[in-house]
């Protein structure tokens, strides 16, 4: 396995590589450049920030430095955010974003996959019908809606939790994040773990292991769960990175400082380093929890292999 | 085979070959589909829903008697109401109001019906051109100046109050939001089916592309979708705004090209294993070229999964538009899309809570449609989990 786990790493380094260059080459191509205001600056400004930011080399030449900087862990100084490098906006913003990610991932897990085993284990009826019912309705509105709705009723009406902020991570004010961003994740938990359970429970091992006399919730949690959350896994790695990674809509409304915001922000103020950093940092948390997905599939389903 | 059986029409032994042409009326997999989608209640009702949201998408801004742009100074959002804005107790102060501003003063002020007939007077003399004054005001139309004193101190001002329906109320701006829901989901519904047949048409060429050829030529474009796939799409989709970032149209056909992977990978997985089934082999042993088999053979049958993902697209496409516009990345002013509203009725929810509701029923009855007749798709054409 040890083997299998280092055959991935490495094969994921031409990826990075190449995804690194894509996205190097796309920004620059983009029009307009870090310092267009409204007003344009002095010419002669002008030309000192690019000396100082190193833009008045050629591409080629803003290339090999870049990537040799990223090769010794540098990622460079933000442009939009003076004072800052990415470095630190990450080492900031990413442990929060990390931490109402997480959160969210967990209940997504927990809550949805009890209520498609609900569902499925009451299939086609009124359980069945109304954890469904719900699902949908949690796929379909929008997080931006959710959002200020709850902030309404649980900030505004009921007074019970603060609108927004972060308030260094008090837990009054994580509550209403976590849930907004966990709400569509349980809803297309619970609908994988329920079309996967309702074909788990059909299989002829379930009904052998219903047949040998076993009681009835350890063949559900045992036997058939094992099967039925191979879906939910490899659905859960992909939907983890972007968690983890923060959510701009959240963020944003909630006015929460992770890391979500500075992807869109970035782009728009074409803070090239930050908008990089970004990129890196997303495709290395896909990255890492698509092999994780691999070795979660394996330890379930004896029948895959590493080759 | 359809000309076998018209030659077996035309031989004169009749008894046969009614029975042969019996024996041809078989129920096909499409039929057998139809006829569960037709039984799943929740499919059929979506459709109808749909069916009604697109027609009042497209004609309801025909049909209004506000434009999407008219924006009404007097009626800054007003709440949704059935009965007719103005409201009678508002009529006077307006009126007192616009007056003002022609600098007359009312002496008495009588409402019959929608006719308001008002004594004016006024220390300079009096214009019939004042009664502009009064039309320029939304609540009064056919505002005319009469019976002006020989003074012309003096006169009566009859005028008409203009009523008007806000059915779902009035934006920050005054406008009409029916209209804009209206034609904010057309904005809408365009941009998914555009996207999305974009991405169809994309995917379904290069995943079978790639699943027929296979080997290496499949390993290299499988490799080239994975690479795309580990770019985080927000990143492509900003990129692109910044490129096209005026002209939505071109932009959606844009995000349709970057919808595809998925699509990609459905197809292909899908021609790998129709390209190994005995129909396939014979066609090949005949003789028909590459683009044939896969136009006649190959790409109708990986149509089922596909339009599947299609339905299921659009939402997606739909719902990312919503979030485009919501970051003020999206369609501009003074058109909208239904995200547009949503966001501003997020921003106005004190208070003006109708401009939230009514864009987001819209959205959300038109994405759960999609969503149930998705669903109602899968299992009409892969019955397995019924």
């Amino acid at each position: 396995m040890l083997r299998y786990v280092l055959k991935r790493l490495l094969t994921a380094i031409p990826t990075l590589f190449l995804i690194v260059t894509i996205s190097f080459f796309l920004i620059r191509v983009a029009p307009g450049g870090p310092f267009d205001l409204e007003r344009p600056l002095e010419a002669k400004v002008m030309e000192n920030l690019n000396k100082i930011y190193q833009l008045d080399k050629s591409l080629w030449e803003q290339y090999v430095i870049y990537m040799g900087n990223v090769l010794k862990g540098d990622l460079g100084p933000s442009f939009f955010f003076r004072d800052f490098t990415v470095g630190d906006l990450f080492r900031q913003g990413l442990p929060i974003s990390i931490e109402i990610g997480g959160y969210a991932l967990l209940l997504a897990l927990i809550f949805g996959g009890a209520l498609g085993i609900l569902a499925a284990l009451k299939q086609n009826r009124a359980p069945d019908y109304s954890v469904m019912t719900v699902a949908t309705m949690g796929i379909t509105i929008p997080n931006f809606v959710v959002a200020p709705v709850l902030t309404l009723i649980f900030g505004v009406a009921l007074g019970w939790l603060p609108v927004g902020g972060w308030n260094n991570g008090a837990w009054p004010n994580k509550i209403l994040p976590i849930i907004t961003l966990a709400l569509p994740q349980v809803a297309i938990v619970a609908r994988l773990t329920r079309g996967s359970m309702i074909e788990a429970l059909r299989s002829h091992h379930i009904r052998t292991a219903r047949a040998n006399g076993l009681p009835s919730w350890m063949v559900v949690v045992v036997h058939a769960l094992r099967g039925a959350l191979l879906p939910v896994v490899s659905y859960a790695g992909p939907a983890a990175a972007a968690l983890l990674t923060g959510s701009v809509v959240i963020e944003t409304i909630y006015g929460i400082p992770g890391v979500g915001r500075y992807f869109v922000q970035a782009a728009l103020n074409r803070d090239y380093t930050l908008v990089m950093g970004t990129v890196i940092v997303i495709a290395v948390f896909i990255m890492i929890f698509n092999l994780i997905v691999d070795l979660l599939y394996a330890w379930l389903d004896p029948r895959v292999r590493y080759d | 085979m359809n000309k076998t059986m018209k030659n077996a029409m035309k031989t004169p032994a009749g008894s046969l070959t009614e029975t042969v042409v019996e024996a041809q009326i078989g129920r096909s997999l499409w039929d057998d589909a139809w006829a569960r989608l037709k039984a799943n209640k929740a499919a059929m009702a979506s459709c109808v829903a749909l069916f009604i949201i697109s027609i009042a998408c497209f004609l309801g801004p025909v049909l209004s008697p506000h434009g999407f742009d008219t924006v009404y100074r007097n009626y800054v959002k007003v709440p949704a109401s059935l009965t007719a804005y103005p409201r009678n107790e508002a009529v006077e102060p307006a009126m007192v109001k616009a007056l003002k501003r022609a600098r007359l003063s009312i002496e008495s002020f009588t409402i019959e019906g929608d006719q308001i007939t008002a004594k004016v007077s006024s220390r300079r003399e009096i214009r019939e051109r004042s009664s502009q004054y009064v039309d320029r005001s939304d609540l009064f139309k056919n505002a005319k100046l009469k019976d002006l004193a020989d003074d012309k101190l003096t006169g009566t001002l009859v005028a008409e109050i203009d009523r008007k329906h806000f059915y779902f109320g009035t934006d920050a701006n005054g406008r009409d939001l029916m209209t804009r829901t209206l034609i904010a989901g057309r904005v809408s519904l365009v941009i998914g089916l555009l996207a999305s047949s974009v991405a169809l048409l994309i995917g379904v060429t290069y995943g079978s592309l790639s699943g027929y050829f296979g080997g290496r030529v499949d390993l290299v474009m499988m490799r080239v979708v994975d690479v795309l796939y580990s770019l985080p799409f927000i990143f492509f989709v900003i990129l692109l705004v910044v490129f096209f970032g005026r002209n939505f149209i071109l932009m959606f056909i844009a995000v349709g090209a970057v919808e595809w992977l998925d699509m990609a990978r459905i197809v292909r997985g899908q021609t790998l294993s129709i390209k190994r089934q005995e129909y396939v082999l014979a066609a090949e042993a005949m003789g028909v070229g590459t683009g044939g088999i896969l136009k006649r053979h190959i790409i109708p049958n990986t149509l089922g999964p596909v339009v599947i993902f299609v339905t299921l697209l659009v939402p997606k496409v739909i719902l990312l538009e919503s979030f485009l516009s919501f970051l003020g990345l999206g369609v501009q002013e003074p058109m909208t899309s239904w995200g547009v509203l949503i966001s501003e009725g997020a921003r106005n929810l004190q208070g003006a809570s109708w401009m939230l509701i009514f864009p987001s029923i819209f959205l959300t009855t038109t994405l759960f449609a999609l969503n149930f007749i998705g669903d109602g798709l899968r299992d009409a054409l892969d019955p397995k989990d019924r």
